[in-house]
C-alpha cells in the first residue's frame, strides 16, 4: 500500500518533538549561535525526549526499535527549532546508531547501554575530511592491520563535542573501503584540538578537528566488519529531513513576515511576486519531504535501491534548502540581512547541506 | 495510518499489461501519428474501447474499485491511485493517445459530478456500448481561459418549447472532434457546454449543458494544429442558436445567491489536477530513461552516490532529472492517495500539478538538449515529448493559476485577498 500518514506512535513523537523545536530550541537559537553554545539545560530537556533511547531495543537498555521512517520524522521537528540546537542533542546517535546497525553483539553491549543510560553524554563520531571533493567512500584516513589490531592514521574535522568525548566512531579506508572503528576516549596517538572549528553557521555546535597517529581500535563489527552503505544511507536521510526543517522553518518566517508586512498599502503577501515565491517554497518543501520519507521506508524495508534514493534525497534537500532559506531571506528584504532576524541564520544554516555529512543519523 | 510505499499488487498487475500497450501499441505508431495531425489511430481506440469494457471498465479511464471478496479483508480504497498510475503508463507510451483513449473524459466526469440519478442514467450509460464513444467538456473562450468568470456564451431559456438555446464559441475542446462529429466507427457522443444563465450573477450563473452529437447549430469550426500532442483533436466550436432539452441543464436551472453549483463543479479539478500532473510525469520519465539509455550505449556510465564535485555535468543533470522525477510523483501519488481516503487535497493536487509542470518541461528540455542532435532530431522521439511535454504547464490550470491557487491555501487568502 502506499500511505502517507505517520501512525499514531510517530504522530505523538512529532508532537513532543515539535513542542520541544518550537518553544525551547527557537528561542534559544540565535543567542546561542552568537555566544557559540547552546544551553546545557535545553541540550538535557531534548536529550529527555528520549529519541535516542526510543530507537533502541531493551536488551540494550532502550525502549523500542530502530526505524529510520521515525528517526527522519523526529530530525525534521528537531531541526526545525534550530539545527545547531538539534544537532548538539543528538550527537550522542551519531556513536550509538552506527554500533546498533553495524556493531558486533559484544560492542553493543558494552556501549548502548552505557550511552543511553543516564544524562546526556558526549559520544560522537568522526566522519569529514579537509578536501574540497570530500567523499564518505574514498576516505583519506586509513586503517591498517597490525597484530590483530586496527591502526589508524589520518585527520578529521568538524568532529561534534571531541573534547570531552568519551568514545567515538573514525571512519577511515580499510583497503579501499570505508569503515568504522570505535575509538576510546584518551587512545595513545589521538589528539583533539584546542580551538572550536570556525563555520559560516552552525556555531552553537562545538566541533572540534581530530588527528590520529598510530591510533589503536577496535573495528565496527568485529573482525569481519560492516557495510558502510547502510550507515551512509542513514547519514544522508538523516540530513536531508533535518534540510527539510530548516527550510520549513525558513518558510514559516517568511510567510508569517510577509501577512503583516505593509506595502503599497497591502500586505506583501498580497503581491503574486511574494506569493508565488511561498507558493514554490512550500511545493518543494513536500517534494523533498516525500523523496525523504520514501528513501527511509526503503532503507527500513531494505530495498534494492535504498542507498541511490537516500542519495538523491540527500542531494535534492541540500539543494531545496538553499533555494527555501534564500527566499526567506529575500522576503525580509533588508531585514533578512540583519542577525537579529532568525531567516538569517536559517541562510547560513541552510548553506551547509550539500557539504556537511555525519553529522545526524537516523 | 502509516508511511508506507509498497505500491498495492492491483497496481502492479495493471503496469506490466499497460507497458505492453505502450509499447506495442503506442510507441511503434507514435511518431506516424504525431507526422499525420488529425488522422486517428484506430487500432489503440478500438483496443483500449475492447479492452477496458473486458474489464468492465468501459466508461473509460476512471476511477474503479474493486469489489471486495466474499469474506475478505476490506482494503482502503485505491481507485484514484490505480488510474494515476494508468495514466502515467500510457502517457509514457505517447501522451497524445492517451488523451483520446475512449470513454467520457471530462464531459462526462461533469455529468457524474453535477447531474441528476435520471441524467447520469441517460448520458453515461453509452460508454459501454459496443463502440468506441467519447465525450468532451466546451470550457474555453477565446477571451476566457484560466478566468472562467469572463465566459460570455449565454444559454436563454424558451418556456414555451421547454428548450435551452444557447450562443457562443468555444475552443481548445479536447476530443471535441470525437465527441460531436458522427464517426462510423464510434458511438454517439456528446460535448458538455459552459454557458451563463444570468450574466448579471457572475459565477454563479454558470451552468453547463449536454449536447448531444448532431445537434443542429453546433459547428466544429477547426482543428488545432499544435506543437505537440498532435493526435488529440482540439476543437473550435460555434454554437449557433442551438437548442437543447430543458432537461439537459446540470445542476439548478435557477440562479440562486450561492455560487455552489459552480464550485462544486470547479471541486472536479481538484480530483483531476494530479492526473494531469502524472500524464506529464509519464513523458518526463520517457525522455529520462530514453536518455540514460542513449548515455549508455555511449559508455557514459552514471556514477550515483558521490559528491557532486567529482561528478561530470552531465552526470549532475541527469541525477537532478531523476531527483524532480521522482519527488514530483509522490506528490502525485500523495494526492491521489488523499482522494482515495477522502481526504481534502485541494492543496496537495495543486502542489502536484505545479511540480510536475515544472519537471515535465524542464527534464524534456534537457533531455534535447544533452544529447544534442540526437535530440533535436524528428528519427527520434525525444524532440517529440519534449514538444508533447509543453502542454502540461498550460492545461488543467497553468503553472502560475496553480500558485495562486496554492499560495491562497497557505495564506489563508481569498480571491479578493489574492488576485
Amino acid at each position: 500500500m502506499y500511505s502517507f500518514e505517520p501512525n499514531e506512535e510517530q504522530q505523538m513523537l512529532m508532537d513532543a518533538v515539535g513542542k520541544y523545536a518550537a518553544n525551547d530550541l527557537r528561542p534559544a537559537a540565535h543567542e546561542a549561535e552568537e555566544v557559540h553554545e547552546f544551553p546545557k539545560k535545553l541540550v538535557n530537556k531534548g536529550w529527555e525526549l528520549g529519541l535516542l533511547q526510543a530507537s533502541i531495543p531493551e536488551s540494550y537498555g532502550g525502549f523500542g526499535d530502530r526505524s529510520a521512517v521515525t528517526g527522519a520524522l523526529a530530525v525534521e521537528e528537531m531541526a526545525f527549532g534550530d539545527l545547531a540546537g538539534a544537532l548538539s542533542v543528538m550527537t550522542p546517535s551519531l556513536f550509538a546508531t552506527p554500533v546498533l546497525m553495524a556493531g558486533s553483539e559484544e560492542q553493543k553491549q558494552e556501549y548502548l547501554p552505557r550511552v543511553i543510560g543516564g544524562e546526556w553524554a558526549p559520544y560522537t563520531a568522526a566522519l569529514m575530511e579537509m578536501s574540497f571533493d570530500f567523499d564518505a567512500l574514498a576516505l583519506k584516513t586509513t586503517a591498517k592491520v597490525e597484530g590483530g589490531k586496527y591502526i589508524l592514521n589520518g585527520e578529521k574535522i568538524f568532529v561534534p563535542f571531541a573534547k570531552d568525548a568519551e568514545a567515538m566512531i573514525v571512519y577511515a579506508d580499510l583497503n579501499g573501503v570505508t569503515q568504522g572503528f570505535i575509538v576510546v576516549k584518551g587512545s595513545a596517538g589521538l589528539s583533539v584540538s584546542e580551538e572550536r572549528e570556525k563555520l559560516m553557521g552552525l556555531n552553537a555546535l562545538p566541533m572540534y578537528r581530530v588527528k590520529l597517529e598510530n591510533v589503536s581500535a577496535s573495528r565496527l563489527g568485529g573482525a569481519s566488519g560492516h557495510d558502510f552503505e547502510l550507515v551512509l544511507a542513514s547519514m544522508r536521510i538523516a540530513s536531508a529531513a533535518a534540510a527539510v526543517g530548516v527550510a520549513k522553518s525558513s518558510f514559516e518566517y517568511a510567510k508569517n513576515y510577509a501577512k503583516e508586512r505593509d506595502a503599497f498599502g497591502v500586505k506583501i503577501a498580497q503581491k503574486q511576486a511574494i506569493a508565488f515565491m511561498l507558493a514554490e517554497m512550500r511545493t518543494e518543501i513536500e517534494a523533498m519531504r516525500l523523496l525523504t520519507w520514501e528513501a527511509a521506508w526503503k532503507l527500513d524495508n531494505q530495498k534494492e535501491d535504498f542507498c541511490t534514493d537516500a542519495y538523491f534525497a540527500f542531494t535534492g534537500a541540500a539543494d531545496m534548502a538553499m533555494m527555501v532559506t534564500d527566499r526567506g531571506v529575500q522576503i525580509y528584504g533588508g531585514h533578512g540581512y540583519i542577525r537579529e532576524n532568525p531567516v538569517e541564520l536559517l541562510m547560513r544554516n541552510g548553506r551547509g547541506f550539500p557539504m556537511l555529512l555525519g553529522l545526524a543519523i537516523v | 495510518m502509516t508511511i508506507e510505499f509498497e505500491a498495492p499488487k492491483p497496481i502492479l498487475q495493471q503496469q506490466v499489461m499497460l507497458k505492453t500497450v505502450a509499447e506495442n501499441m503506442m510507441r511503434s505508431v507514435s511518431r506516424e501519428f504525431d507526422e499525420n495531425e488529425h488522422s486517428i489511430p484506430w487500432d489503440y481506440v478500438e483496443f483500449m474501447h475492447t479492452a477496458m469494457k473486458a474489464t468492465g471498465s468501459g466508461g473509460g479511464l476512471t476511477v474503479t474499485e474493486e469489489k471486495p471478496r466474499e469474506g475478505a479483508e476490506k482494503r482502503p480504497p485505491i481507485g484514484y491511485q490505480k488510474l494515476a498510475t494508468q495514466i502515467e503508463m500510457l502517457s509514457w507510451g505517447d501522451v497524445g493517445m492517451y488523451l483520446i483513449t475512449p470513454g467520457g473524459g471530462l464531459g462526462a466526469a461533469a455529468v457524474a459530478a453535477a447531474g441528476s440519478p435520471e441524467q447520469k442514467a441517460k448520458f453515461l450509460e453509452r460508454f459501454n456500448s459496443d463502440k468506441p464513444t467519447y465525450a468532451a467538456m466546451c470550457m474555453t473562450e477565446a477571451g476566457a481561459g484560466s478566468d472562467t468568470s469572463a465566459i460570455r456564451t449565454r444559454a436563454v431559456l424558451d418556456e414555451a418549447a421547454k428548450e435551452w438555446v444557447i450562443n457562443g464559441e468555444k475552443i481548445f475542446v479536447t476530443g471535441g472532434d470525437k465527441s460531436f462529429t458522427e464517426y462510423e466507427k464510434l458511438g454517439k457522443g456528446f460535448i458538455v457546454v459552459w454557458a451563463s444563465i444570468d450574466p448579471a450573477a457572475g459565477r454563479a450563473g454558470m451552468r453547463a449543458f449536454v449536447i448531444e452529437s448532431g445537434t443542429p447549430g453546433v459547428k466544429i469550426n477547426k482543428l488545432e494544429h499544435k506543437m505537440g500532442i498532435r493526435v488529440s483533436d482540439t476543437a473550435a466550436i460555434s454554437l449557433v442558436d442551438v437548442r437543447v432539452p430543458f432537461e439537459n441543464v446540470l445542476g439548478s436551472p435557477t440562479v440562486e445567491k450561492t455560487n455552489t453549483g459552480f464550485k462544486g463543479a470547479m471541486a472536479t479539478f481538484d480530483a483531476t489536477r494530479p492526473l494531469v500532473a502524472a500524464s506529464g510525469i509519464g513523458v518526463a520519465r520517457a525522455a529520462l530513461e530514453f536518455l540514460k539509455e542513449k548515455l549508455e550505449e555511449n559508455g557514459v556510465k552514471i556514477r550515483y552516490g558521490l559528491p557532486r564535485q567529482k561528478l561530470s555535468n552531465i552526470e549532475r543533470e541527469v541525477i537532478d532529472m531523476e531527483i524532480m522525477v521522482k519527488s514530483a510523483w509522490l506528490m502525485v501519488l500523495k494526492a491521489v492517495w488523499m482522494a482515495d481516503n477522502k481526504k481534502p487535497n485541494a492543496l496537495e493536487s495543486s502542489m502536484s500539478k505545479v511540480k510536475a509542470g515544472d519537471v515535465t518541461t524542464k527534464v524534456t528540455q534537457k533531455a534535447v538538449e544533452i544529447l544534442g542532435p540526437l535530440g533535436y532530431s524528428r528519427e527520434l522521439l525525444v524532440e517529440k515529448w519534449f514538444r508533447d511535454a509543453k502542454i502540461t504547464d498550460i492545461y488543467e490550470g497553468t503553472g502560475q493559476i496553480n500558485r495562486l491557487v496554492v499560495a491562497r491555501q497557505i495564506l489563508g487568502y481569498g480571491g479578493s485577498e489574492l488576485r
